[in-house]
């Protein structure tokens, strides 16, 4: 033992030394020189190490912003760190994950609300993550994100950034309208896409024009309990247009939600028939409709009780939105993607595939156009269409395949050039348009991106305050920008900095994306988030946020053999044992498995893992989950730790063992 | 029976007296008072600290034991010690946690006597409290040998860890721990509070003692205390 006063003699030399050390390896090793002489080796140009500069994280520094990326038919949600552009993690969403153990055990019962018709659906295609919103801006509290295949809308906690609900829409198959929120997340707007009939049940496609139904539903959100309450949802029916894309209004345009629609040529397709395939048949016209929808007043007609119920949900009928004035639309360029509702809600965007321009939209002159009925007449389902030049601010010229927009603070919008494979930064007018040194309404720069750049997202850059800094192209191919993984290419998401002004908004980093296509993204500050490091208290149900009450202590683990048959076990979990170790079941035994992670330390995760049974769980600190199976199959298994969790984690293990009947 | 309290008491100081040599009555007095406060004071601070330094604890890892209890992350170091055998923290010192802060306020109602005492006695009452921080590191030490050399050989990592001495003081290290224990601010509180008892005994002596001797002389008892 050495004699205290000494050491404490040593200390304050101890750091003396350790602080001069660092200073002189630091002064020592690194010098501008040796900068130029990597970058020589490397091939590297003085933009490159610009690049690098803006965008390497050290070891230990944290990224500044989030973005949550939707996974496409991975089914999940990424999360990246901008600007390191390093993926963080995934939520696993509709499609069930080992890592996170979802679904294989734990999980299955969120999974379950979300088969259709009850039968099981273990895939996703995620497209459009919504943050939570007050007050039009992100609050960091939860994320909601569409499955577009089967029509369901899922909950993500941001707390434990776990999955809490998933609902599915009874009313139709696809819902690549969704997830888009109103500025205080009072509902969640789900836009069908594909026409069905209700609840997709079988009718000919001859029958398309009065059968097959497009509709919008609004799934209320109720924050307290953070979850979607059903019932105070409705959907409301519109034309079977093929709905798209919404965005929710805010401020100047608070109240109103706007959706694009594909196919208002009610094309049917029948390409095997020699009749027009749908991607021609679909593009006739020159324009589709732009849906502006007054959800404030809908609210108002479903609470009236002046709704029908379809598949045990109330819709607003076509019929009763035309007559209560909730429906109105206007011409939009053919074959659109983005309805983009600019900060200060006054103007909408909306540009399509087949037309170079974005359009821009005024709400003030499309709610005096609806004041004045200012209409250039109904569609042939009797929805009044708002004269397009009474309603239209500004066209602007961008490119070839203009998909989606974003903004900036300071008046600068961004559209992604599908075709040209670029983003545009353009100017907007307006009380915007004190913000730029161009003019008004002009496009600035193209910046190319490689390649087929599908959505773009601005840091908060579709919120009432977009902090600008960073864009990410979410770019659909690859093609030559990454070592050949196989024939299967990774996506491209492409980090911009449009920090500065006028024609510099530089590509600093290109990600690969090899898990997964994200569509849309939205970037939120980091600091917004309130994440738990581990469970608030040990014995946590992630399900219910609060503690289990029969959740597994230390001191109390047993199998307990019910009067009705049934086992339950209660087990616990912490460095470097699971206790019980052996746990005997009867061949047929339903069995409930409770199981506590007691660890308290931060990342201390346990795996548990039961081979021949498919069940696998993440136990994070203080987690309690309960796994459901029944023991139909005899044998002697032996269960582990499947994380990584300690040095004697290969010993953290038990036996199984079932025997036979 | 009287006179037994009186010797013990010591000889009384006229008001008219205590005002004419407020400093040489005044200060032990205070020196006790100021005792009492540091002691009080300190029931409600730290008594010690151990900090546990490990590479995947870059925050390491922290245990601070008050007069009553044990604080910080003593569930996770006590998962760590289960790996080599050592019992639960929680079960090391329950008595002095349970009675500890009795012992303060006997300590203190001891002080307050101790300032109405005016003979020698008084230092029976001052001296268990002015050797309390030492007898405080002394348990804690035997308390972590103890421990450390009373490790469960079933444990997982007995083959590879022997029977230790946990440093009280200072810095020590066990597998990839680095351990550095310091003192609280309370048991810092309670040295001061000895170094003040100490220096109000040299003043009570030089205060009180000529009284006794002339109170001696007076009653001419030589046996008298």
């Amino acid at each position: 033992m050495k004699d205290k006063r000494t050491w404490f003699r040593f200390l304050p030399a101890t750091a003396a030394a350790f602080t001069l050390c660092g200073a002189t390896a630091a002064s020592n090793a690194q010098s501008m020189r040796d900068v130029e002489t990597v970058a020589k080796e490397r091939g590297l140009t003085n933009a490159d190490l610009i690049a690098a500069a803006k965008t390497y994280l050290p070891s230990g520094q944290k990224d500044e912003y989030l973005m949550f990326a939707s996974g496409g038919h991975a089914g999940q949600i990424f999360v990246v760190g901008l600007p390191s552009m390093r993926l963080l993690r995934s939520i696993a969403v509709f499609t069930p994950e080992p890592w996170q153990g979802w679904g294989f055990g734990v999980g299955n019962e969120i999974l379950e609300e979300g088969f259709p018709n009850g039968k099981a659906n273990l895939w996703g295609d995620t497209h459009h993550p919504a943050l939570s919103e007050t007050n039009g801006d992100y609050d960091g509290e939860f994320v909601f994100i569409n499955d577009k295949i089967n029509a369901r809308v899922a909950v993500i906690d941001l707390r434990d950034w776990e999955t809490k609900q998933i609902v599915k829409n009874p009313l139709t198959l696809s819902d690549h309208g969704g997830t888009f929120v109103t500025p205080n997340t009072e509902y969640i707007i789900e836009g069908g896409q594909y026409a069905v009939p209700w609840g997709s049940d079988y009718v000919p496609i001859s029958k398309y024009k009065e059968e097959y139904k497009g509709s919008v539903t609004l799934w209320k959100f109720d924050r307290k309990r953070g979850r979607i309450d059903k019932d105070q949802s409705f959907a409301i029916e519109l034309p079977p247009y093929w709905q798209d894309l919404s965005d929710a209004g805010k401020l100047a345009s608070d109240g109103y939600f706007f959706m694009n629609s594909l196919n208002t040529e009610l094309a049917t397709g029948g390409i095997q028939d020699k009749k027009p395939p749908f991607e021609a048949g679909a593009s006739r016209n020159a324009t589709d409709f732009l849906h502006i929808i007054d959800w404030k007043k809908a609210e108002q007609v479903y609470k009236a009780g002046k709704t029908q119920e379809i598949k045990g949900f109330p819709v607003i009928m076509l019929q009763t939105a035309l007559d209560e004035g909730l429906l109105h639309v206007t011409p939009e360029p053919r074959s659109p993607h983005g309805v983009d509702v600019a900060p200060k809600g006054d103007f909408i965007v909306v540009s399509g595939k087949l037309d170079p321009h974005v359009t821009i939209y005024s709400m003030e002159k499309i709610k005096k156009a609806i004041a004045s009925k200012t209409f250039s007449g109904n569609d042939e389902f009797g929805v009044p269409i708002l004269d397009f030049d009474s309603v239209v601010e500004a066209r602007i010229e961008v490119g070839l395949g203009p998909l989606h927009t974003q903004f900036g603070p300071d008046g600068y919008a961004y559209t992604s050039l599908y075709l040209d494979s670029a983003v545009a930064r353009w100017t907007m007018g307006g009380p915007y348009g004190s913000g730029t040194p161009e003019p008004d309404w002009t496009l600035v720069h193209k910046t190319p991106v490689h390649y087929n750049v599908g959505h773009i997202a601005v840091a908060e850059g579709d919120t009432v305050a977009p902090d600008g800094k960073y864009l990410v192209a979410l770019n659909k191919w690859s093609v030559d920008r990454f070592v050949q993984t196989g024939p299967l290419l990774p996506q491209n998401l492409q980090l911009i900095d449009i920090s500065e002004d006028g024609t510099n908004a530089p590509v600093i980093y290109d990600m690969a994306m090899g898990v997964g296509e994200p569509h849309y993204a939205q970037i939120v500050k980091a600091d917004k988030l309130n994440s738990w490091a581990t469970y608030p208290e040990v014995g946590w149900d992630p399900h219910v946020q609060n503690i289990k009450p029969m959740a597994p202590k230390k001191g109390m683990e047993r199998v307990q053999r019910n009067e009705d048959g049934s086992v339950d076990i209660y087990m616990t979990a912490i460095r470097s044992h699971f206790n019980p170790e052996h746990v005997n079941l009867k061949q047929g035994d339903t069995v409930r498995w409770h199981i506590t992670n007691t660890e308290r330390a931060l990342d201390a995760t346990h795996g548990f893992a039961v081979p021949m049974y498919n069940i696998t769980a993440s136990l994070e600190p203080g987690e309690t989950v309960t796994i459901e199976f029944v023991a139909d199959t005899p044998g002697t298994f032996p269960f582990y730790c499947s994380e990584f969790c300690s040095a004697l984690h290969l010993e953290m293990m038990g036996y199984l063992m079932v025997e036979p009947e | 029976m009287s006179s037994f309290l009186d010797r013990i008491l010591g000889p009384r100081i006229s008001i008219d007296e205590r005002s004419k040599h407020s400093l040489r009555y005044g200060t032990p007095g205070f020196l006790l008072l100021a005792a009492r406060v540091l002691l009080l004071v300190s029931v409600f601070l730290p008594y010690w600290h151990m900090e546990l330094q490990a590479p995947q604890y870059p925050d390491g890892l922290h245990m601070t034991a008050y007069m009553n209890s044990l604080t910080g992350d003593v569930a996770e170091i006590d998962g760590l010690n289960h790996y080599i055998g050592m019992r639960s923290l929680y079960e090391a010192a329950e008595l002095e946690r349970t009675v500890g802060v009795f012992i303060m306020i006997l300590f203190v109602v001891m002080l307050e006597l101790a300032a109405y005492i005016h003979t020698r006695w008084a230092a029976l009452l001052v001296a268990p409290v002015v050797f309390f921080p030492v007898v405080f590191l002394v348990d804690l030490h035997l308390w972590m040998r103890h421990f450390g050399l009373n490790l469960d050989p079933e444990a997982p990592l007995s083959n590879a860890v022997k029977p230790f001495v946990p440093t009280a003081l200072g810095k020590g290290g066990i597998g990839q721990f680095v351990t550095i224990a310091t003192p609280g601010v309370g048991l810092i509180l309670a040295a001061v509070a000895s170094v003040v008892l100490v220096a109000a005994l040299f003043f009570h002596r030089r205060a009180y003692l000529p009284l006794v001797k002339q109170q001696r002389l007076a009653s001419g008892t030589p046996n008298g205390c």
